[in-house]
């Protein structure tokens, strides 16, 4: 079994790699780095990271031939876990409006805008841990965790989903904020469980271990 | 509800951990690996490693500090000193560091920053200003460990370089640092309340009070500290219990 992190330059590609060999030495799945589009159409399992910008993410997915076919063969046509971690969340949505508007993958509908906590004194980014509030607790990603759970957060721009049954845990930052979305066989976490310690560890585990 | 975060900081030097009196006097105190991961069990919600090896010569040291961290340690590992260019930045991204804290190199050229944010993303580029209070209620940026005076004036650097696309800002009172006296909580809340990105405040921690005002009163939203924690005077469980007694949110499960 084969789990294939997607390499297209993103910054946290290593720690996210990192974490899931770690969560993967219970489930003995083999964690490649790779941007070769016949690893990515035949492995297991995809996980996509992403940190920075969504445009400068999507650009940089783009800009490796074939990637963007291979994952949504894996994914859409042969129904393999998907697991987007922050950026790589992001970029499922139909749009994104950092830098300009700039069309996603329009995996799970919405639309990444800029966070607007209601209380002006909350910083951008959000940046730290925050209590993860679970809207659908049974989704196997959440095996052994509960709301109240925290996760490590840095963004600046949130996920808004078109239907509201797409959303899979929140958390409160001058308002409700998407920490972790889904629909079948995707997942995308807000959040960054390859740096959230035993809680990120557990979450990857999980995704690991997940046959939707 | 965001959880406010306590920070050890690991000054390394040729690949040791120290950590002195006003960037004197330095006192060898272990290997970063197994420091990094003593604090990673308890409950530090980030870590950052502050290099301060003079010699460029050393510097690969460090990379495989960083490597060896990222490796055992599933938290925010945050890495400064030295960093220069470009390249530096991408090295310990590399490596496994989630953020690059830049400072002489962000006071000679402010256009460096701005140019980091770009390349590798606002969130992991944090920009460490380190300022004397010249004055009542004036305050200087001042570089090489607090030796070299700048002339320019540390909140409207601080603005400036939230403007250029750091996603942090480490503020540290270099006439605290090393002195257990306690931040200098008007030099952290005139940067805090001037910028919308998050602020650390860092540089004189003495007591746990400390770290409680440097968030009340300071307005950061996460506080650094180096010696109390290092030398055992008190530990990570110690510090967050006293926040939330307090009555600051803080993340205690770890």
């Amino acid at each position: 079994m084969t789990v294939a992190v997607i390499d297209y330059g993103a910054g946290n590609l290593k720690s996210a790699a990192k974490a899931l060999s770690h969560a993967a030495k219970a489930t003995g799945e083999d964690v490649i780095v790779t941007a070769d589009p016949d690893v990515i159409a035949r492995a297991d399992r995809i996980v996509l990271p992403g940190v920075g910008a969504f445009a400068e993410c999507k650009r940089g997915l783009e800009a490796v031939p074939g990637v963007v076919a291979a994952m949504s063969e894996a994914v859409l046509d042969k129904g393999r876990p998907f697991l987007g971690i922050c950026v790589g969340m992001q970029l499922m949505a139909t749009v994104g409006v950092e830098y300009g508007e700039h069309p996603g993958l329009d995996w799970i509908k919405g639309k990444v805008v800029k966070l607007t906590p209601s209380d002006p004194a909350l910083k951008i980014p959000q940046m730290g841990w925050n209590d993860l509030r679970l809207r659908q607790p049974q989704h196997p990603i959440f095996g052994g965790l509960a709301t109240g759970a925290h996760g490590y957060f840095v963004h600046s721009y949130h996920y808004l989903l078109d239907r509201p049954e797409d959303l899979l845990a929140d958390v409160d930052y001058g308002g409700p904020v998407a920490a972790a979305i889904g629909r079948d066989n995707l997942v995308g976490v807000q959040f960054h469980p390859e740096k959230s310690q035993a809680v990120g560890l557990a979450l990857l585990g999980n995704f690991l271990r997940w046959n939707p | 509800m965001l959880k406010m975060r306590v920070i050890p900081c690991l000054d390394v030097k040729d690949g040791r951990v120290v950590k002195g009196v006003n960037f004197v006097n330095l006192v060898d105190a272990g290997d970063p690996v197994e420091q990094a991961k003593l604090y990673d069990a308890a409950g530090a919600d980030e870590l950052t490693f502050l290099d301060i090896t003079a010699s460029s010569e050393n510097r690969d040291t460090l990379y495989d500090v960083v490597s060896k961290t990222a490796e055992a340690c599933f938290m925010p590992l945050t890495v400064g000193g030295g960093v220069r260019k470009s390249e530096d930045i991408r090295k310990l991204l590399l490596a496994g560091a989630d953020k690059v804290s830049i400072n002489t190199a962000a006071v000679n050229d402010p256009d460096f920053v701005k140019q980091a944010a770009q390349k590798f993303g606002d969130q992991c580029i944090v920009v460490s200003i380190d300022a004397k209070e010249t004055s009542p209620g004036k305050f200087e940026i001042f570089t090489h460990g607090g030796r070299n005076p700048t002339g320019i004036d540390a909140v409207t650097f601080a603005k400036r370089m939230a403007e250029n696309g750091a996603g942090e800002l480490l503020v540290t009172s270099m006439d605290r640092d090393g002195t257990k006296a306690g931040y200098n909580l008007a030099l952290t809340r005139a940067i805090a309340d001037a910028v919308t990105v998050p602020v650390i405040a860092s540089g004189g921690v003495g007591s746990l009070d400390d770290l409680v005002a440097g968030i009340r009163e300071g307005h950061a939203t996460a506080v650094l500290a180096a010696s109390i924690f290092h030398f055992g005077t008190f530990t990570i469980g110690q510090a967050k219990a006293h926040m939330v007694k307090a009555g600051l949110e803080m993340r205690l499960e770890r």
